[in-house]
């Protein structure tokens, strides 16, 4: 689904990244843990597009060559960011977000949009078993939300829209042990063969609740170690020091 | 304009001409233009007589120049002040009788006059360069009682309504435009409402510019007798041309006891090309005289259009307990400028104002907020609240705020907040990132930005003025 090779990114002429490799399959799960500055987020911005990075190597997308989509050509073909910190637009309701942003999805899809009945249906459904009180929708979209709610709103988001490929960037930090579960919970009821998870993260508490296949340790904008499961449990123990 | 040129400018919509025969005043501002009007509108001596008296005033009074857009001196000799197309130099009975031609023009503009596809429940009064050419749902009105027709209509078959009202909110020396404004305007709008009426449909008139060369000047007089309530909304669009054409209209709303007035604007003339060229000067004076205890008057406007918007739209708060509201997001985009605000003259106790303005600047475009919030030593307990956001997008356009706030009266309150923000390329980046190509973003973005405004307007053109907001910032982030 997502091939990685020898991956190079500037900002400001500073190197991030500096030859990155990586493949990812559908129905994996991916976990990307490192120290601060190692490149984690500019990882997931230069898969999503952001405007602001010089990149080298390629970056293939189901076979389609990334670099030559927009930002938005990626969402719609089933690119999924969880911001690690979502944004606020005021006088936006959450509601009136989720369903233009489906409707452009579906548009690029080539489905019909949908009507705000049928919308209503999935985002109830959908925010329901995230635990999401229907008075959440209604507010402007993360203006004075709490922590929690913001991310538990770009877990929602990510089970509306149906991404292919969901990149998770730290959406654990500043969470509660409820909240973590929650969006765990929602996660681990998304994945499926089809679909793929890239999630970055500091600490193993995530990986607890989600089970990646792979954990890879980021350093100096490089995959410098890759394991199993076990990998996060022993960098937890040890910390970064014996790989970088 | 050379029609390549039409081509290749898709932003505006509403640029094109009709090619219609049209009846003129010769070119020029004096006594005989002036009396060429009267004339042609068969108005009565004393019509004539005011005219001329504003006209002998204005001979001494000087166009002001305290603005910030500034523009080239205006050649007032140089102007058509009349043009009417020929077909309507009777006034046609029915549709039937209006060329077809100016039927297609409406069309065209999304405004249909035929019976059969008329909006629903909302009376349009369509006046095309100087004259109005047809009024629709005029006869269920009249039933109620609410008169609603061309102002010229009015001065013949309800002189006395006029005769009292016209000129008692904005004066005939008021200031050079209003003063040129009361000498030679030519049509606009007349609505009266009964007492204890609620007007059962909105009241709507449809101003269109299309002769080159030609100043549009259109009086509106809209009074609501005690306790009755009106929804007015005016829409205005011009073709495109390379010259500036002068709008300057007058708007007065009287108010009386327990009667409220909701007066809307949606304000898409012609903003000039990409480098500034053409466009309309909308130089407009709007006032209303909240007269009678706990009246209301209520603007909301969304100013799109224009090479220049020159506006104030007031309330004027004479009756105790009385309310006014301005409610404005203006627009401007590439070359576009605009100095807009209002004025809230608090004169009865307990008088309350609100003012929220919305001001976006885009391209090299220059957005002016200014207002006066004045409580004389009478009117105590009022309250005044103003917010003024202003939103930028890219480093080139400008966003200015000047209040002026007079208290007179120590029981009085006044609270002014406001903001100036950048168009957030983070938020641009999430609304992407959820799929939203860029156009799609801003438009959501800046019409959350406008909201208050926006829900103010009547349902039916609160869509129609999302649409709009979003067109007018095309291109604006590239």
């Amino acid at each position: 689904m997502l091939n990685i090779k020898n991956l190079e990114a500037k900002v400001d002429n500073k190197h991030i990244l500096n030859g990155l490799n990586l493949d990812i399959k559908p129905g994996e799960v991916h976990a990307i843990m490192g120290p601060n500055g190692s490149g984690k987020s500019t990882l997931a911005n230069v898969l999503s597009g952001k405007n602001g990075y010089e990149t080298k190597g390629e970056i293939k997308y189901n076979g389609e060559n990334l670099s030559e989509l927009s930002t938005e050509e990626r969402a719609q073909k089933g690119i999924f960011l969880a911001f690690q910190y979502p944004l606020e637009i005021p006088g936006v309701n959450t509601n009136v977000f989720l369903r233009t942003s489906l409707n452009s999805v579906r548009k690029a899809r080539g489905e019909k949009e949908l009507d705000t009945l049928n919308f209503l249906k999935i985002v109830k459904e959908k925010s329901s078993e995230l635990g999401i009180d229907e008075k959440f929708l209604s507010r402007q979209l993360n203006v004075g939300f709490s922590g929690g709610e913001k991310k538990k709103n770009e877990i929602l988001q990510m089970k509306i829209l149906q991404p292919k490929l969901s990149i998770l960037d730290e959406t654990d930090s500043g969470l509660d042990i409820d909240a973590l579960r929650i969006v765990a919970d929602g996660v681990n009821s998304y994945k499926n063969k089809e679909n793929a998870f890239l999630i970055i993260t500091h600490y193993q508490r995530l990986l607890d609740y989600i089970k990646p296949d792979f954990i890879h340790v980021l350093s100096k904008g490089k995959i410098v170690k890759t394991g199993n499961a076990d990998l996060g449990v022993e960098l937890e123990k040890t910390g970064y020091a014996n790989f970088i | 304009m050379k029609t390549e040129d039409l081509k290749n400018s898709k932003e505006y919509k509403y640029g094109f001409t009709t090619d219609i025969e049209n009846i003129r005043a010769p070119k020029g501002l004096n006594e005989e233009t002036i009396k060429f009007i009267s004339n042609i509108k068969k108005e009565p001596k004393w019509m004539l007589d005011w005219r001329l008296k504003a006209y002998n005033r204005l001979k001494v009074l000087k166009e002001p120049d305290w603005q910030k857009p500034k523009y080239p001196k205006i050649n007032y000799q140089d102007l058509y002040y009349y043009s009417a197309p020929k077909s309507s130099s009777e006034k046609p009975k029915s549709l039937d009788d209006i060329d077809p031609k100016i039927l297609e023009t409406y069309k065209k503009l999304g405004i249909p006059l035929d019976e059969q596809k008329r909006l629903n429940g909302i009376a349009v009064d369509a006046v095309f360069d100087s004259v109005s050419v047809a009024t629709t749902f005029k006869d269920e009105l009249t039933k109620k009682g609410i008169i609603f027709c061309s102002i010229s209509e009015a001065i013949q078959k309800h002189p006395d309504l006029v005769k009292k009202y016209l000129g008692s909110v904005i004066p005939l020396s008021d200031h050079y435009f209003a003063t040129l404004n009361s000498a030679v305007f030519t049509d606009g709008s007349f609505v009266y409402i009964p007492p204890n009426t609620r007007c059962p449909m909105e009241l709507s008139t449809y101003f269109r510019i299309n002769a080159s060369e030609t100043g549009q000047f259109e009086r509106t007089l809209i009074i609501a007798d005690k306790g009755s309530y009106v929804s007015y909304l005016e829409g205005c669009t011009a073709p495109m041309r390379d010259e500036n054409q002068l709008h300057a209209a007058n708007v007065e709303l009287i108010a009386l006891d327990d009667a409220e007035i909701k007066y809307s604007t949606v304000q898409n003339w012609y903003p000039g090309d990409e480098n500034g060229r053409g466009g309309i000067y909308n130089f407009v004076t709007k006032r209303g005289a909240c007269r009678g205890k706990n009246s209301k008057i209520s603007w909301t406007q969304v100013e799109t259009g224009s090479a220049i918007t020159w506006k104030y739209p007031s309330c004027i708060l004479q009756g105790d307990n009385s309310v006014g509201e301005f409610y404005s997001i203006a627009i401007t985009n590439n070359h576009q400028k605009a100095d807009t605000g209002t004025k809230m003259i608090h004169l009865g106790k307990n008088t309350k104002s609100k003012i929220i303005s919305k001001g976006i600047s885009a391209g090299k475009a220059d957005n002016m907020y200014r207002g006066l919030v004045q409580i004389k030593n009478k009117a105590s307990n009022s309250r005044n609240y103003t917010q003024c956001d202003s939103l930028l997008m890219g480093n080139k356009c400008g966003a200015h705020t000047i209040p002026y706030i007079k208290n007179n009266n120590s029981t009085s309150t006044i609270e002014h907040e406001a903001t100036t923000t950048k168009i957030n390329e983070e938020q641009l980046y999430y609304c992407n990132q959820r799929g939203l190509d860029q156009e799609e973003a801003v438009s959501l973005i800046v019409n959350g930005f406008c909201k208050e405004v926006l829900q103010q307007l009547p349902m039916e053109f609160a869509v129609e003025a999302q649409k709009l907001v979003a067109i007018s910032l095309e291109g604006s982030v590239g």
